[in-house]
């Protein structure tokens, strides 16, 4: 009966052979470790944050008379909507703790050089999307950060010289930050960047299952196979991986509702304590703080605080800030190593790993507190060794000396 | 099995070449509605009228906020002392001759006011657009251990003069824009026209 209904699809729709493709004959390296569990859970994520978007997206009002108030209906009228809301609230911040993890393993392991350029490129994709949801998101409850976070973000496209404030304008559809600015935002968060999120992540998934999975030690595991044609160091995906990544869903979601519904705040990281004020174009806060996972990034903004070759300060942080985020994507060409991964690399790629690792945090610190000359010198040095980690891998990692790197992966 | 070249190769060569740029002057077509819909609408275009407000309250030293076109106006009332005093920092700020157009030409002065000893600032960091908060008090501040009394953005630390004149070496590239105004009499100004320009 199984058969037959099986067959019926078969002959309209390549269902079995998909089966097989992307689970059942899926050869997954047999030494993947705790860090390949973040792709997993990245799509679980994924999938709470479109299930609790819809369902929030059933009570918000996109006005700017209305947003703010419409985000304390669902939090006290709504069945539950609490929960819901602080489901996405909690997602948002679980989408980049775990792409940070997935994309630090991928620099780790050496996962984007030769074949995997493209499935590392789609991914930076993904990251890019992501960083585009988590700002408009924030800017829908219209509370006194989202006004203010719109106000500053935007205001960087007003530094581009020559038509800086005409696109500012244009991309406003106000002079001002206003219910105009907070409907568009909304468009894109709800339709535009989540299709394009879907899409990419859809090829992403893909890609890799072209290319194969990368492992720890960076050996490729189809240089050897069996009689049958299955690469020797792998296993089917389903079950054995399907299984075991089960049971880390079950460990991530204790943690995950944990803060859902014990610290929703996150001790003001999760959602900010400012953000409980309605928006008032009047009046900034004391702090302005963008959320966690931006902090990097607004550290380096703040930290050119001088003009150069005729361009302003805040024209050069804009740049310098779209270029930590852009930079990643050039990883492929930036590694000139012989070996993918860092087990086998040379003193200079751990250090440099290292270092870019340590400035990533201190960045992360210093964007989340008020700027003192002290801590903006702070900024620039670790500006500075942010890059040095990218720009100066052409070098180190071709004239450093590796470790030689066995023919079949190592389970110690 | 090749199919067979077309007979008229260059005649399918134009027939391609004109499909596409037609297919191309109608995707372009398409796309004006698309990106005009951006642009602001006649109701927000229409919404900048001027703002009133009574200074006749307004004592030395302190400062009000008035709402124009959505964004905050700050008008101040210096004191005496800090009058006597604007030039003291002269050698910190950036553009202390309002050289840059961001004011109009009835302030590019030293006080950068029409009327001395009454500023009208826009309060729209000319950084990132935060609101730079009112510090009058001389001396010793968190940020600052010579303050002169001004203004400093919370966002990204940008300070100003009590004129709205940027300090050196801050993000802030301009000084704080004058908005268009004047005053109707000494207690009514008027927010978003130039008035009487003689």
């Amino acid at each position: 009966m199984v058969t037959r209904i099986m067959n019926w699809f078969d002959d309209r729709l390549p269902l079995t052979a998909t089966i097989e493709r992307h689970l059942t004959k899926y050869p997954a390296p047999i030494n993947m470790n705790i860090w390949y569990l973040a792709g997993v859970l990245l799509v679980v994520v994924l999938v709470i944050q479109l299930a609790s978007g819809i369902w929030l997206l059933m009570n918000y009002e996109a006005t700017a008379e209305g947003a703010f108030a419409s985000i304390q209906y669902i939090m006290r009228d709504v069945e539950y909507g609490y929960i819901i809301r602080y489901m996405h609230t909690t997602g948002a911040s679980a989408f980049f703790a775990l792409i940070y993890l997935h994309m630090f393993r991928g620099m780790m392991y050496g996962s984007y050089q030769k074949p995997r350029e493209l499935l590392w490129v789609l991914g930076w994709l993904t990251y890019v999307l992501l960083c585009a949801l988590g700002f408009t998101g924030y800017v829908l409850p219209w509370g006194q950060m989202s006004f203010w976070a719109a106000q500053v973000i935007l205001s960087l496209v007003g530094s581009i010289p020559v038509f800086g404030e005409e696109l500012l304008t244009w991309i406003r559809g106000d002079y001002l930050i206003s219910g105009i600015t907070l409907n568009r935002l909304f468009a894109f968060h709800v339709v535009l960047l989540p299709l394009a999120l879907i899409a990419v992540v859809f090829v992403h998934i893909l890609a890799l299952h072209e290319v194969g999975s990368n492992n720890p030690d960076g050996v490729d595991v189809k240089k050897f196979k069996d009689e049958d044609g299955v690469p020797l160091d792998t296993k089917p995906f389903f079950p054995y991986d399907v299984m075991h990544d089960l049971y880390a869903i079950g460990v991530f979601l204790i943690f995950f509702v944990t803060i859902m519904f014990f610290y929703p705040d996150g001790g003001g990281y999760v959602i900010e304590y400012v953000n409980y004020e309605a928006a008032d174009n009047l009046k900034t806060p004391e702090h302005i703080v963008p959320s966690w996972y931006y902090t990097p990034f607004y550290a380096m903004l703040r930290a050119v605080t001088f003009p150069l070759f005729g361009l302003s300060a805040k024209f050069l942080g804009f740049v310098v800030m779209a270029a930590g985020i852009a930079i990643f994507v050039a990883l492929p060409w930036l590694d000139r190593s012989p070996v993918k991964s860092i087990k086998y690399k040379g003193i200079y790629s751990k250090f440099f790993l290292a270092l870019f690792v340590v400035s990533f945090f201190v960045l992360g610190y210093l964007g989340s507190v008020t700027s003192t000359p002290g801590r903006t010198l702070a900024a620039q040095i670790f500006t500075v060794t942010y890059f040095a980690y990218f720009f100066l891998m052409p070098f180190y990692s071709k004239y450093e000396k590796c470790k030689p790197v066995p023919d079949r992966v190592s389970l110690s | 099995m090749q199919p067979k070249s077309p007979p008229n190769p260059g005649r399918r060569k134009f027939l391609i070449g004109a499909t596409s740029a037609v297919g191309a002057v109608g995707i372009a077509g398409a796309a004006v509605p698309f990106i005009s819909a951006f642009n602001p609408s006649a109701a927000a275009e229409a919404a900048g009228a001027p703002a009133v407000a009574d200074i006749s309250k307004l004592a030395p030293g302190e400062m009000i906020i008035v709402e124009w076109r959505g964004t905050p106006i700050y008008v101040v009332k210096h004191s005496e002392e800090s009058i006597n005093e604007i030039d003291k920092n002269l050698e910190r700020l950036a553009d202390p001759n309002s050289d840059t157009e961001v004011q109009p030409s009835y302030a590019k002065n030293k006080y950068r006011s029409r009327k001395p000893g009454i500023s009208v600032l826009s309060a729209v960091c000319t950084h990132l657009g935060c609101a730079p908060k009112y510090y009058p008090q001389l001396g010793v501040v968190d940020f600052d251990s010579e303050w002169q009394g001004g203004f400093f953005c919370p966002c990204h630390g940008s300070k100003f003069d009590l004129a709205g004149r940027v300090y050196a070496g801050v993000p802030a590239p301009d000084n704080l824009t004058v908005p268009p105004h004047y005053f109707k009499s000494d207690d009514v100004l008027i927010i978003g026209e130039d008035g009487d320009l003689a």
